[in-house]
């Protein structure tokens, strides 16, 4: 029978990606009903002195696929490997980043291996039964669906990146890691790799910050903006408005179509708070929004609104931070 | 070369609102468009043909009105169309809907299928990848170029992650999931547009694909939807009307008793 709940922890370089961190953490939630392992699967060149790191981080084990035609993402190679792992030690659960590797892969190893996968989930449960509802956002974010599936395994969702919570990492976590080896179909291995190159990365990832200075529309210098984030050790995002205007990258873009962030403090600055971008960062601690219309929809979500110029409350921080 | 590309007709999610009396959403009036980043797959379609030589074949599902997106494919410059349409594909998810899709494209052959990354109405960029499995065909998604030598036979691809890009090379068949950025669609030609009215579209329903009746429709569907909501809010709200200075200061001390700063 099919059980245990797997994390495909994505890597990049070498570097395990933080989704995988709070995909170990959302799982460990899953499992306190059913008292089910949480087992991280591992790919790639040179990565199995990385598996302790996500023991540390909540997996009870580690299965570990060492190999060289891992070493970077390809669809292919890497379909091949989690298929045989599945078909070996059958699993109730396969969760992935909703990423543009895990909702590259997900799909494929769903037609695969005859179950059904859902896309972009916000929110996972777990009943006595082992049953997984995958909750998801529809028709840009105006609803949300819950998901099942009743009569196929394993269940296998993508989850949106910043939305679960990684635990704190402990080192004194014990757990047990597995290396696999697979049997190759190489001659499936029709697309090549010419070249892999890194774009300008972003020098921040406002998804790692404690705090978020966030601007919209409404701020029309975004240059206290950074000194205030610097004041408060934090970053600076924006909607997507400011984005599109270029005053900013998409690194920094919060949203539907940029990051899921949930900061201890969201402050919103000159952000209506359009449906898209509530999407975003409504699981934030603490949301602060300034703004000069009363009726922003942003203030639904806050938990301090003040009805004022954004740019004029920029300036004052500034001042006495 | 022969190209499918598949599209979809979607609701213009930017103009669904929510009713705040009923909190559902609105969606009488909203009109249907073809999916953006098919609409661009279909561009890239067309650009391989012009450059290299290839028909151009559109498929759809869904019911007889998304025949008006075909109808526009057409006028893009589509070489035909076809709409598949049966009450046994209702009420399926992704993966029976990928089921229904590849056995067209079986039945009809292709050497590249090309789609949109995602449906706006959905955005679960599964049925490219699904379609592809099903074909037994290498995937690229993420496409944000799409180029092709025409001397060694080769499909070059700019593959679009988050912090980089791969170029990629295939020969033979497979399929590409292109990105709305990648250009902007073309206009309807004018005498395109007279030419489509004189184009038959093709309709595929069940009983002229070879598929197993239990692996589509609700009973192919391995996921269900056990139930939806709109969007809640449920914050304590606080809204206070301050001058800036008395507003920095409220921003600072509700940091301070929170330990944030």
């Amino acid at each position: 029978m099919a059980k245990n709940v797997w994390v495909f922890c994505e890597q990049r370089d070498g570097e395990i990606q933080s989704v995988a961190f709070e995909l170990l953490g959302a799982s460990r939630e899953l499992v306190e009903k059913t008292n089910e392992k949480v087992i991280a699967i591992l790919l790639g060149n040179n990565i199995k002195e990385k598996a302790s790191e996500l023991i540390a981080y909540g997996a009870d084990e580690v299965h570990v696929v060492d190999d060289e035609r891992l070493a970077t993402y390809v669809t292919e190679p890497y379909a091949q490997a989690v298929t045989h792992l599945a078909k070996q030690y059958e699993p109730s659960v396969i969760l992935f980043g909703a990423t543009s590797i895990g909702r590259d892969l997900a799909p494929r190893l769903s037609a695969r291996l005859k179950t059904g996968l859902t896309a972009d989930c916000t929110k996972l449960e777990m009943d006595e039964q082992g049953s997984l509802f995958m909750t998801r956002p529809a028709f840009g974010g105006n609803l949300f669906a819950t998901i099942i599936c009743p009569d196929s395994r394993p269940q296998m969702s993508t989850v949106r990146p910043g939305v679960m919570k990684k635990l704190e990492k402990d080192n004194s976590r014990k757990g047990e890691i597995v290396c696999d080896s697979i049997t190759w179909e190489e001659s499936k291995f029709a697309v090549k790799v010419v070249e892999e190159v890194k774009e300008i990365q972003c020098v921040e990832n406002i998804e790692e910050a404690k705090i978020l200075v966030s601007c919209g529309r409404g701020v029309k210098n975004i240059e206290p903006a950074f000194e205030v984030a610097g004041k408060l050790k934090g970053m600076v995002s924006a909607s997507r408005s400011l984005v599109d205007a270029g005053v900013i990258g998409h690194c920094s873009q919060v949203g539907q179509t940029g990051k899921t962030v949930r900061p201890e403090a969201y402050l919103a600055f000159g952000i209506s708070g359009a449906i898209q971008h509530l999407a975003g960062m409504e699981e934030s601690e603490f949301i602060v929004a300034v703004n000069t219309d009363k009726n922003a929809p942003i203030f639904k979500v806050a938990n301090l609104g003040i009805v004022a110029d954004a740019g004029a409350v920029l300036k004052e921080l500034q001042k006495i931070l | 070369m022969k190209i499918i590309v598949c599209i979809k007709q979607v609701p213009n999610t930017t103009e669904i609102k929510i009713d705040p009396v009923t909190n559902t959403l609105k969606r009488d009036g909203v009109p249907s468009i073809i999916n953006p980043d098919d609409k661009t797959a279909l561009e890239v379609a067309l650009q391989l043909k012009e450059k290299h030589g290839a028909t151009v074949t559109v498929l759809t599902m869904g019911p007889a009105q998304a025949e008006k997106a075909l109808r526009e494919a057409l006028a893009m410059g589509a070489d035909e169309a076809f709409l598949l349409t049966d009450r046994a594909f209702a009420g399926s998810d992704t993966l029976a809907t990928s089921t229904i899709i590849a056995g067209a494209i079986k039945k009809l052959g292709a050497d590249i299928v090309f789609c949109g990354r995602q449906a706006i109405d959905g955005d679960t960029a599964q049925v490219g990848p699904q379609i592809a499995e099903h074909l037994q065909i290498p995937q690229i998604t993420y496409a944000a170029a799409v180029d092709y030598d025409s001397e060694r036979e080769v499909l070059i691809v700019k593959r679009q992650f988050e912090d980089r890009y791969q170029t990629l090379e295939v020969s033979g068949q497979c399929l590409v999931t292109v990105l709305s950025t990648l250009c902007p669609p073309r206009y309807m030609n004018v005498w395109d547009i007279v030419d489509q009215d004189e184009k038959e579209i093709g309709i595929i329903t069940f009983a002229d694909l070879t598929l197993n009746r239990e692996d589509i429709g609700l009973s192919g569907s391995p996921t269900k939807v056990k139930s939806t909501a709109t969007k809640q809010f449920d914050k304590t709200i606080e809204t206070l009307e301050l001058d800036a200075e008395s507003a920095a200061k409220t921003i600072v001390d509700a940091l301070k008793t929170r330990h944030l700063i």
